[in-house]
């Protein structure tokens, strides 16, 4: 019998968010490294207030881009180990929704705590007070494009020993230039320049990949577990 | 087994190359519904192989598998919801409990998932409904894998060495209920290594050997 895509949608959802509150290093390490490199910074550059404010968006950003590369492995890794990945392709739903679901679990778990915790580093960094209605709405749409393109770069490494290096060179070029707009954005901000344009770019960079992530991720998976 | 029931699923010359090996070459056959297919060979012949390219999880090198004469690939949605594959991985989230893990699947097939508690019990896993699968040990994650054959709408069923780590008294139970889903009109296709102990003509054998060339 097929389930509507909705319910299908739904039941990966909450599996995999019980999996992740019941295993909580997997939320944790992510937000922790998020924390710590972004406070290692006003130590090791020196607390001058103006250095600060003018690293403050590249470092908070670089930071979230980090530590989501860090969270990727464990999107498929442990389904392909113990063989619930194979099952999920498998069941009577379109690998796609299977994707975006999984994806979703992804970010709520990782993207949405970078979020909130976000605007506090900024504090420690003396991030500019006009920047962070920008530097939230860049992370807003940013985090969940890290998210979509990093799960194409784990479906196509779920099947090797030892993918983690190449995990980073597929994946690193790909988040480059949501990088540049969000820092750019965040600048333009505490410019009180318009920071629109940068984020509309941004935006298009998420519905894209929304689109289209889920496709590739689906076919990298079924040639990983070939 | 009368050959005018239909043809469920066929195999058109089937060949599978794995690391350089020719593992078998234009391999056909056909799967009737109410047919039992034991798949026999030593270790290294490809059964597994087999049952994955059946399964539309890897690609066979030549040929195709046809579901009621369409290509796997072109009735993907209708193929997987016809079909249950236990593969060598049982597939159980060590972090779920095993009613969650059964209820999960369940769901996902569109059944009802409140008789996981009891379809459990079918599979000797009473009273182990709400202990993390972490905590159970290989055999009876097998068994929760196996427990969704109970509740099984699916008209084709893939089992890959489903026996191994079951007792006696499971072993003839799953060969029931196997007869019972054939004599319902769905197919089984299986490998396993011990002999089956049905009557030999409520089931065919498929000989994978050793390729030479």
């Amino acid at each position: 019998m097929q389930l509507s895509y909705r319910r299908a949608f739904s039941t990966i959802l909450k599996r995999d968010l019980v999996i992740a509150f019941r295993h909580r290093d997997d939320i944790l390490n992510p937000i922790l490294f998020f924390i710590i490199v972004v406070s290692l910074f006003p130590l090791g550059v020196g607390p001058a207030a103006n250095t600060l404010m003018k690293i403050a968006p590249g470092v908070i950003w670089v930071a979230a881009l980090l530590s989501t590369l860090l969270s990727l492995e464990r999107l498929f890794k442990h389904d392909y180990n113990d063989g619930s990945l194979e099952q999920l392709l498998l069941m009577p739903c379109p690998t796609f929704v299977l994707v975006l679901a999984k994806i979703t679990a992804h970010w709520l778990i990782t993207g949405l705590p970078l979020i909130i915790i976000a605007p506090f580093l900024g504090v420690l960094l003396n991030l500019h007070q006009d920047s962070y209605v920008a530097l939230m709405l860049s992370l807003l749409l940013g985090t969940p494009v890290l998210s979509l393109l990093g799960a194409i770069g784990v479906a196509l490494t779920v099947g090797l020993k030892k993918g983690g290096v190449l995990l980073s060179l597929l994946v690193l070029p790909l988040y480059i230039p949501v990088l540049i707009f969000a820092t750019g954005a965040i600048d333009a901000a505490s410019m009180n320049l318009p920071y629109n344009g940068h984020l509309a770019i941004i935006a298009a960079l998420f519905f894209g990949s929304l689109t289209l992530a889920p496709f590739a991720v689906g076919s990298a998976l079924k040639v990983s577990t070939n | 087994m009368t050959p005018t029931t239909p043809v469920l699923l066929s195999a058109d010359k089937l060949t599978c190359i794995r690391e350089d090996r020719l593992l078998f070459d234009e391999l056909s056959f056909v799967v009737r519904g109410g047919d039992i297919i034991q798949i026999e060979g030593a270790n290294g012949t490809g059964k597994t192989s087999l049952l994955r390219i059946l399964a539309g999880l890897s690609q066979p090198y030549s040929g195709e598998v046809l579901y009621k004469d369409q290509v796997i690939k072109h009735c993907d949605d209708e193929y997987k919801a016809d079909l249950l594959f236990i593969g060598h991985l049982a597939g159980i989230k060590g972090e779920m409990s095993s009613e969650e893990n059964l209820a999960f699947y369940l769901k996902m097939h569109g059944l009802d998932a409140s008789k996981a508690e009891a379809t459990l019990d079918e599979v000797n896993l009473f009273g182990f409904e709400d202990a993390m699968a972490s905590n159970l040990s290989a055999g009876q994650h097998r068994r929760i894998a196996l427990a969704r054959l109970w509740q099984s709408q699916n008209k084709i069923w893939i089992l890959d060495e489903p026996f191994t780590a079951i007792d006696k008294a499971g072993v003839k139970k799953l060969e029931q209920l196997m007869l019972k889903h054939t004599q319902n009109g769905g197919a089984v296709i299986l490998t396993t290594h011990q002999d089956l102990s049905l009557n030999s003509n409520d089931f065919s054998k498929i000989i994978l050997e050793h390729q030479f060339f």
